[in-house]
């Protein structure tokens, strides 16, 4: 088509300009890409929840913990098929650096796996953990990471539950997909129990969390309800919420970050639109004189705002292709440098359609003031322009 | 012979829309650059201020926070026998007693939970935290279930005006002032008396921890090693009040300091190469004046220079007005869970010397840098084609 070919050779004439702009468009459009895939990737746990099951804990903090005697009357209620608990370990692998970070849960081993069954693990291998007391299952990325195989020894210095502690390797858990989280390690709560009545018997017989199974999602909040009625006199309060609610109270304790992180790239957006507009304003000032032969010729002023808006939208729209087109490698090093902070780091559809949505707009906007402004100009002023 | 500057400066006056839409686009990012120094400087200003140079913690030994700590009523009295501990003038020792737990409270306006840590002080915590001062109502009395809440919690979560209660373990509390603590990290937490919180908590002789001041803060590696010496403390270590709070939230400003850089980093790419299409942009407009200068006599330097003075003002310019921008942030509090600690920690962005030097650097650096090439460009025109030019 002709329109497009005029377009192409306009905006190379300067091709030295027409490449710096699109450069700029692309490294913006990736910085706002790689922000928003952090954001997307902070409430990945969220992302990762089941619909069929609810988190019980302690209605004044999660800290707190919740004695294990609540389990047998939780799972006495209709419509709950199954319970599991965890304890939130901690303790230090090595050092206390990010590279050594990974979560480490005490668990019902004999439970765990069938209420959480995006983790699947060998049935030898599961035996095999289910038999040994002192055994654990690790996560395939964990695994990766630190080069962990069956049969390895894991040594953690416990700091929430003194001593020293050691764990053997009976299996390792893959997830069904990608949102599950590879990087945790499961090991069996009666061993911490056992162990805790001497070194630390206040936390003796006690939970941190229950993970509820329910057979039927949307009686969550009439379930959800039950439990805490059970528990409403008790020293011992629960607040039970849908395994969403519960991820994202997390991903909220780091709401004001998250929300710098959103401001950030929005002002990513603004600057686009500065450098982007820039350039259009020059070369449509420089072209003042051949808009005027054009609208001379025939060509009407739409013709015209249709070559500047079409410039400036070829720029930005392969500005936004080749900066999402960096995204995917970039957020792929960024995310295998942190595998336990960011257990999952891939960019979201939504990042692809919204950069993609603001390279539009910003191509748009960007031509709305020299469109207009040689719009209005008439066609003698325009001849007249030197230069 | 110079190029006089003027030239330069009215040539930016007169492209006023170009100039001022490079300049718009540097100082965005000089904006970012300047509130990421700022923020981690606040969290810097933050640890400093909590906690004083002759006051002394005693911890459980790998405790990273005070609510993995525990340390016993018979320790304590042990501690005070010490000849290093300082006494008031009626003999009793300067320290308190504290045990710290958490509760969730909602944020004003996004409802999000926020982890707020409740202190349980004794009688000796206003002599040992003097930043600490009441700001309206009253001080909670001893033996009862009233606590003051820190400004930094009243600003920023609903439900905690004085007069109202909120509910901590099994009893509702009752607020009944609102305290000051300047910068410090007390300032985002919730105070109450320690023998009451401890009785809610089933913990009769366990606090938290145990903070005393030093008769003379020389005297902390004499009392250090007295203390891990003694046997019935050796479950105990012993830190500097200041040291304790800095590791505290040591994480959390490693993190920001990447985060904020590596995006910063990315912008000033961004930056750059706006810088240089304008320059470019420049130099090619001007290609009849540049061969009118060469032709009087001007040397290729003496253009070079003009043309590298002209980007540097373009960027001493965004960089000042990205400065101004970045420091209306010193009215903003910024608020969030602190990594280490695991409870709400409130901080502000602090503007030093030395971050607008650091920034008045990178914004010329920026400009430098963008405007180098067209600059070279501009010098190397020869003379004749660039006074043929249209």
């Amino acid at each position: 088509m002709n329109v497009l070919k005029l377009i192409y050779k306009n905006l190379f004439r300067h091709s030295l300009r027409s490449v710096l702009t699109i450069l700029g468009v692309a490294v913006a459009v990736l910085a706002f890409g790689l922000l928003r895939t952090v954001v997307t990737a902070w409430s990945y746990g969220v992302e990762a929840s089941s619909a069929d099951r609810l988190v019980t804990r302690h209605a004044v903090s999660f800290i707190f913990p919740l004695p294990v005697a609540y389990r047998d009357q939780i799972a006495g209620i209709p419509g709950v098929t199954r319970v599991t608990y965890a304890n939130w370990f901690q303790g230090i692998y090595k050092d206390q650096s990010f590279e050594n970070f990974f979560p480490r849960l005490a668990v019902d081993a004999e439970t765990i796996f069938e209420v959480y069954k995006e983790y699947e693990v060998p049935a030898d291998q599961l035996a095999a953990f289910k038999k040994q007391r002192n055994s654990c299952v690790i996560g395939r990325k964990l695994a990766e990471q630190h080069g962990f195989k069956i049969g390895d020894v894991i040594p953690i210095t416990g700091d929430i539950f003194p001593g020293r502690w050691e764990f053997t390797v009976a299996g390792v858990y893959a997830g069904k997909d990608k949102t599950a989280d590879e990087t945790q390690l499961f090991f069996h709560w009666d061993y911490l129990n056992e162990r805790s009545r001497e070194t630390a018997p206040w936390v003796t017989d006690q939970v941190g969390w229950y993970i509820v199974q329910i057979g039927q999602p949307n009686e969550a909040a009439n379930i959800s309800a039950a439990i805490d009625a059970l528990y409403a006199n008790s020293a011992a309060k629960t607040k039970s919420e849908t395994e969403k609610a519960f991820q994202q109270s997390f991903v909220s304790l780091s709401g004001a970050i998250i929300t710098s992180l959103e401001v950030i790239s929005y002002v990513i957006i603004g600057i686009i639109l500065m450098v982007l507009a820039n350039t259009i304003i020059m070369s449509a000032r420089e072209r003042i004189r051949e808009y005027a032969v054009l609208r001379t010729l025939g060509f009407t002023a739409f013709h015209v705002i249709g070559l500047i808006i079409g410039e400036s939208l070829f720029i930005s729209m392969s500005g936004g292709a080749l900066g999402l087109a960096l995204t995917f490698p970039v957020s792929s090093w960024f995310g295998a440098q942190f595998p336990t902070i960011f257990p999952v780091f891939a960019v979201q559809p939504s990042t692809v359609v919204l950069a993609a949505l603001f390279a539009l707009a910003v191509g748009l906007i960007a031509a709305s003031f020299p469109a207009a402004r040689s719009a209005r100009m008439r066609i003698v002023d325009g001849l007249r322009q030197i230069g | 012979m110079k190029i006089p500057i003027s030239y330069n400066l009215r040539n930016l006056w007169t492209r006023r829309l170009t100039t001022s839409l490079t300049v718009g686009g540097i100082s965005l990012v000089v904006f970012v650059f300047a509130a990421v120094l700022m923020l981690a400087q606040g969290v810097e200003d933050t640890l400093v201020a909590t906690g004083s140079d002759d006051n002394v913690i005693i911890l459980r030994k790998g405790s990273t926070t005070e609510l993995l700590s525990a340390v016993s009523r018979d320790q304590i009295g042990i501690i005070n026998t010490f000849p290093e501990v300082a006494v008031g003038a009626d003999g009793t020792p300067y320290g308190t007693s504290d045990v710290v737990t958490i509760i969730n409270l909602n944020k004003k306006q996004t409802k999000d939970m926020g982890n707020i840590s409740v202190r349980g002080v004794s009688a000796g915590t206003t002599a040992l935290r003097p930043q600490v001062r009441l700001a309206s109502g009253r001080w909670f009395r001893q033996g009862s279930t009233e606590i003051v809440v820190g400004n930094k919690i009243h600003d920023q979560f609903e439900n905690v005006e004085p007069g109202q209660e909120i509910q901590i373990g099994s009893k509702r509390w009752t607020i009944v002032g609102v305290y000051e603590a300047g910068r410090t990290g007390f300032a985002s937490e919730i105070w109450a008396d320690a023998d009451m919180l401890m009785a809610e908590f089933n913990r009769s002789t366990t606090f938290s921890t145990y903070t005393f001041r030093l008769k003379d803060p020389a005297d902390y590696d004499v009392i250090k090693t007295k203390l891990e010496t003694e046997q019935r403390l050796q479950d105990l270590e012993v830190k500097r009040e200041q040291q304790f709070y800095r590791e505290q939230s040591e994480g959390m400003s490693v993190f920001i300091k990447a985060l904020g850089l590596f995006i910063t980093v990315i912008f000033s790419v961004g930056a750059m190469i706006g810088a240089m299409i304008t320059m470019y942009a420049a130099v090619a407009n001007r290609t009849v004046e540049i061969g009118t200068l060469r032709a009087l006599g001007f040397r290729r330097r003496s253009v070079l220079a003009a043309f590298l003075a002209e980007a540097l003002a373009l960027s001493f310019i965004g960089g000042v007005v990205g400065l101004v921008l970045a420091s209306f942030l010193q009215a903003v509090s910024f608020s969030t869970t602190n990594f280490g600690s695991f409870s709400e920690l409130a901080f502000g962005f602090s503007l030093s010397m030395d971050i607008v030097i650091s920034t008045m650097i990178f914004a010329l650096t920026m400009g430098v840098v963008g405007g180098f090439l067209p600059a070279v460009r501009a010098s190397r025109l020869s003379i004749i084609n660039a006074l043929r030019a249209v």
